[in-house]
């Protein structure tokens, strides 16, 4: 028999028909997460038609990206349209029998952060959302990839998306992770690498001895952030280590149901010998912890690096965007990164914002306190990790170090609610992304693993976190 | 726009995504490099000037389109006129919401685009036009330069088919198939 990736099984296994010879597939799909601000316009397209939601119990809606994180939030919003877009999704999964987790649930929090908390996410599926971080759930061996609203419709109209091959990468990190080096810093090492298109046009494997050391959680930021290369689809094969973080998840299979899925899930891997179009390599012990310097997220570098001149070519990127990159995050060539003042510090996000990264904040965090003139702000990744955190007294630690402690949501990370910073403000961020004006117009992002988040706190500038005198 | 990796966030920015419809879009397009601080357009940016007004095609670096999935950033371009993107590579989300709103994305390679880029009309009266059934992007209607883009895509574009409607007409492959699928692995249903 023909020898057969991840990705192809995936894809082959949930074809329902084939369509041409270009490639296109129609694709079932099995779970589908939505959030307010990318589904409004699929739900009235659906209303519109006189159209029905195929599969209602598939589709789990979550509230996220525009509401409040204050402490005591309550459901009423100050933002009308915020409150638009809330009611409007209440009003959808009502009317459609879609589950909702509002603002007011305490399974409440960022979709990607709650879909595979709640057990939603099993290995082997083909899971779509209206968000392009859906990737994320790659780490347990499922399939997942973001679509546009046109396609939210389509997907609850259907059950099915019109969907192409794509091409298949395999990138193979072996070897052991320095101390104080994460995921994080590996994910972005791959994006310096290959460049933030590195991956577009494919869907990537990540194998290798250091994918396999890793825990579940610390893989899920290897996949989330792989979009940032470009990557439409970014998984690992499930292992043991898989089952078990699955195994304690409410939505979970049981009993008999359990071990049936548990023989078909160890078959989840690529076979021996099969073929990837493209093939990447690197290794664990050249990985160091990572800041990003400019506005995109291939434009990163080593801590101990400093900011380049706009007469090098930089990856992918010419000197006019090196140039427009310093120009915007107001920053002199030559600089050591370690220089580089900030105003804001940021955990939060569903790259980083899980239990684990908030046990490695308040290490660093344990006995400091936050610099001068620097705003710290901590928003955990769902209601149930703010839970936790409070009951394993990770919170303690972070108010004493002068942290603000907020409630579940996107906040900092794409600033549609009322977290946004100010023009020329600098955040030191365990998000995704440093766009231009991602975290408001004219804001400085540095993206970096959320210990170095909390270094660059305490020190009041970019910190390799490794150089913190121990306490 | 012929930067690397000019990402959806820059084409319609936060403030614009928290309508429930998909009006007025056009506005937020570009919106931090369209329009100064005082709300004035910025005369530096290349759609403000004259020689610019009203395009309808936009010449586009690699990876165009990359990062949040937002549709906004299609609906705003399409509602602001523009018709086709001629570039080397875009990202993927970006692309099928690209189709999915009759905005053609014509594929073509580095040589091309500079051909078009270089042309000593650009900025002055460079006529292009876009012939889709041939697949070709003409100058002048002088030199012609081929694109690629794949058949299923190019008939939902010429006959702005209802793409759930199609899909739909595969409704009985899609409940077997379906059947089948929630037997062999029964704890998905
Ligand atoms: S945390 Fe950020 S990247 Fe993740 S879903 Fe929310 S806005 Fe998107």
């Amino acid at each position: 028999m023909k020898t057969r990736t991840l990705y192809d099984k995936l894809i082959d296994s949930h074809s329902v028909k084939t369509l041409d010879n270009d490639g296109h597939v129609l694709l079932y799909v099995d779970r589908h997460v939505i959030n307010e601000y990318t589904s409004p316009q699929a739900f009235s397209g659906l209303r519109q038609h006189n159209r029905d939601v195929w599969r209602p119990s598939t589709t789990l809606a979550v509230v996220d990206h525009v509401n409040s994180t204050e402490p005591n939030r309550t459901d009423f919003s100050e933002s009308e349209s915020g409150a638009r877009q809330m009611k409007y999704l209440a009003e959808n999964c009502d009317r459609f029998g879609i589950e909702l987790f509002d603002l007011l649930d305490k399974r409440q929090g960022i979709e990607h952060v709650v879909a595979p908390e709640q057990g939603f996410v099993l290995p082997g599926m083909v899971i779509a959302a209206g968000d392009s971080h859906t990737t994320t759930y790659g780490a347990l061996g499922a399939f997942g990839f973001g679509i546009g609203t046109s396609e939210i419709e389509h997907l609850l109209a259907t059950q099915t998306l019109v969907y192409k091959r794509l091409k298949t990468m395999r990138v193979t990190i072996d070897g052991t992770l320095g101390l104080g080096v994460t995921s994080k810093d590996l994910v972005m090492a791959v994006i310096k690498k290959i460049g933030a298109s590195g991956a577009t046009g494919y869907a990537v494997e990540f194998a290798g001895s250091t994918i396999a050391d890793l825990s579940v959680e610390s893989r899920m930021t290897i996949c989330n952030m792989a979009v940032e290369a470009g990557a439409r689809g970014a998984f690992m094969a499930p292992d043991e280590k898989v089952l078990a973080y699955i195994q304690s998840k409410p939505r979970a299979p049981r009993g008999s149901l359990w071990s049936q899925a548990v023989a078909k899930w160890m078959t989840l891997k690529t076979d021996e010998g099969a073929q990837f179009d493209r093939e990447v390599h690197l290794s664990a012990e050249a990985v160091e912890p990572m800041i990003s310097w400019g506005i995109s997220p291939d434009q990163a570098d080593i801590i101990s690096g400093f900011v380049p001149s706009p007469n090098t070519t930089y990856g992918d990127h010419q000197n006019a965007a090196i140039e427009r990159a310093l120009e915007y995050m107001g920053l002199e060539p030559g600089t050591n990164f370690e220089d580089i003042e900030i105003t804001h510090a940021f955990i939060g996000s569903c790259t980083n914002s899980r239990i684990e990264d908030l046990r490695q904040v308040a290490a660093v965090l344990a006995g400091r306190k936050i610099a001068n003139g620097v705003r710290g702000i901590i928003v955990p990744g769902s209601s149930l990790v703010r839970q936790q955190a409070d009951e394993e007294g990770l919170v303690d630690i972070f108010k004493s170090a002068g942290f603000e402690w907020r409630q579940s949501g996107c906040s900092l990370c794409l600033a549609m609610n009322e977290d946004i910073l100010l023009p020329e403000e600098r955040c030191a961020s365990s998000t995704n992304r440093n766009f231009e004006g991602r975290q408001g117009a004219g804001a400085r992002t540095h993206l970096m693993s959320p210990a170095m988040v909390a270094a660059a706190a305490v020190s009041g500038r970019l910190k390799d976190v490794r150089k913190l005198k121990p306490k | 726009m012929l930067n690397a990796n000019i990402d959806t966030d820059v084409i319609m920015p936060k403030q614009f995504l928290k309508g429930i419809d998909r009006t007025g879009l056009d506005k937020g397009v570009f919106f931090d490099q369209r329009f100064r601080a005082d709300g004035q357009p910025n005369p530096d940016f290349v759609l403000n000037q004259p020689a610019y007004a009203g395009a309808k095609f936009l010449l586009t670096g690699p990876n165009f389109g990359c990062g949040s999935s937002r549709e906004h950033a299609v609906w705003g371009l399409y509602q602001l006129g523009i018709r086709a993107l001629i570039g080397t590579s875009f990202a993927g989300i970006f692309f099928d919401n690209c189709m999915r709103n009759g905005v053609l994305i014509a594929l073509v390679d580095e040589a091309q685009l500079r051909q078009i880029m270089t042309h000593d009309t650009l900025g002055k009266d460079l006529k292009l036009t876009i012939d889709l059934p041939h697949q070709e992007i003409r100058i002048e209607e002088k030199e012609a330069i081929r694109f690629e883009i794949d058949q299923l895509r190019k008939n939902v574009l010429i006959e702005g088919l209802d793409p759930i409607g199609s899909t739909l007409q595969h409704k009985d492959a899609i409940l077997n198939f379906e059947k089948r699928h929630l037997a062999e692995n029964p704890w998905l249903a």
